[in-house]
């Protein structure tokens, strides 16, 4: 990828962490479900309280 | 504690004699070591001033001693107290593994008596070092009052024991500062040779890497020992014990998969950020995924079925490859992606002395902590403090 500005560099290096940002937040959604998907009681915690 | 009792069994045992005589060949090289200089026994040279000794020793010793702070803070400051019983034997590792690290230093040192110096005659508080050296200080400290109860129970100093156990909550307080400051600064010391270190591995956010990395690398120490001491020293553990403990390597799994996720999310956009992604189809850049797939994404994934399945044996497995993931981590940044650019035959390789000046400094590790956990009040309770603490 070649750069003429640095402007150029940081829009595309911000641009692709955006988006890895959004891939990853996405992500964790679907590994937080998997993670806790069989937990025996998930509210357990707050009816104690 | 259950009432099994070994038979009368001689010291000379295979692992003590192997023990034995890693001692004594550490002992003769400590005495070249400070009488001939580190010349006599490292490869150390203007290149490479720093290396087994603080990539292996320091690096890797402080991330996996963070179990100390981890567990501490999930029991005292967020209330956790199901995970009680592990807070013992973690503090306990965390003082030992912080004291071995600074006894691993005076090796590297070349002045080691002016170890203080930094605290007091030229403190430097512009350098990440001297922050390191503050925290360090201030934190091994912190550890020692924590782990004090356990030998005023069994000196049963009532008085003393009491005034260490009232400081909990503000020593876990300001154990969790301290390791979020010299855990990271670790990273920051890194900073200064952006020339010198790779650029996978080099990124302006290494400090925050060294931190995030530090958290699962203790909880994967925690569960990783746990085991072993159930496997091996189940006649010290009480009931207590032995029935939360699969509860603390399943919830430490689930934690541990968490921060694993973030930390490998936080590595890309590192990655992305830096506009390293050409880097990655060359040699270094296949290394870099080994770590990144095999020793983070992995432990993470494992640990998550670990969680998810209630599978104890993927929890162990799990996390001796994350462990393995976080020395790997350590040592390509001080070691293997450190000068990359210099020809072969200038980079550096330890010494066979270094190598067994650290295996002599593990294994007296590991002889101090097998002494505590069987003669102190550890893995079990003592009769006279139930239910105390």
């Amino acid at each position: 990828m070649e750069f003429m500005t640095y402007h150029d560099f940081m829009f595309w290096t911000k641009g692709m962490a955006f988006v890895g940002m959004g891939i990853g937040l996405v992500a964790f959604v679907a590994f937080w479900l998997f993670l806790t998907d069989r937990d025996e009681d998930k509210f357990a915690d707050t009816e104690e309280e | 504690m259950s009432d099994h009792t070994t038979p009368n069994k001689t010291f000379w045992t295979t692992a003590n004699i192997i023990t034995a005589v890693i001692l004594v060949i550490g002992l003769i090289l400590t005495v070249k070591r400070f009488t001939m200089g580190l010349g006599s026994v490292t490869n150390l040279s203007d290149d490479n001033p720093w290396g087994i000794w603080i990539g292996f020793d320091l690096l890797c010793g402080v991330a996996l001693a963070a179990g100390g702070y981890t567990t501490s803070a999930a029991v005292y400051l967020f209330g956790m107290k199901k995970y009680h019983s592990a807070v013992r034997p973690a503090i306990t590792t965390a003082f030992l593994g912080y004291s071995f690290v600074v006894f691993a230093l005076l090796y590297d040192l070349g002045r080691y008596y002016r170890l203080p110096y930094p605290l007091t005659i030229f403190p430097g508080p512009t350098s990440f070092l001297f922050e390191v050296g503050l925290c360090v200080a201030l934190y091994l400290t912190v550890l020692a009052i924590e782990f004090s109860p356990a030998l005023w129970e069994t000196l049963r100093w009532k008085k003393l024991r009491f005034w260490a156990h009232s400081l909990t909550l503000v020593l876990t307080i300001f154990g969790v500062v301290l390791s979020t400051l010299h855990q990271s600064s670790l990273g920051g010391l890194y900073l200064i040779a952006p020339s010198k270190l790779h650029p996978l591995w080099y990124s302006p956010y290494l400090a925050m890497f060294f931190f995030i990395s530090s958290i699962p690398a203790g909880l994967s120490m925690v569960i990783f020992e746990g085991r072993l001491s159930h496997k091996y020293l189940h006649h010290k553990m009480d009931q207590t014990h032995i029935d939360e403990a699969p509860g603390v390597a399943l919830g430490f799994s689930k934690a541990a998969a968490v921060v694993l996720f973030a930390y490998f999310t936080l590595k890309w956009i590192g990655v992305a950020l830096d506009n390293n992604w050409h880097h990655l189809a060359t040699g270094w850049g296949a290394w870099f995924l080994v770590e990144m797939f095999g020793f983070v994404l992995l432990p993470c994934l494992m640990y998550a079925v670990a969680a998810r399945e209630k599978n104890l044996n993927m929890a162990f497995y799990a996390s001796v490859v994350a462990v393995l993931g976080i020395i790997l981590n350590r040592l390509n940044i001080s070691l293997v992606a450190f000068n990359w650019q210099l020809p072969a035959e200038a980079r550096y390789l330890p010494s066979w002395e270094e190598i067994m000046i650290t295996v002599f400094i593990v294994t007296l590790e590991i002889t101090v902590l097998r002494i505590c956990l069987n003669k102190l009040p550890i893995l079990h309770e003592h009769p006279e403090f139930k239910g105390a603490h």
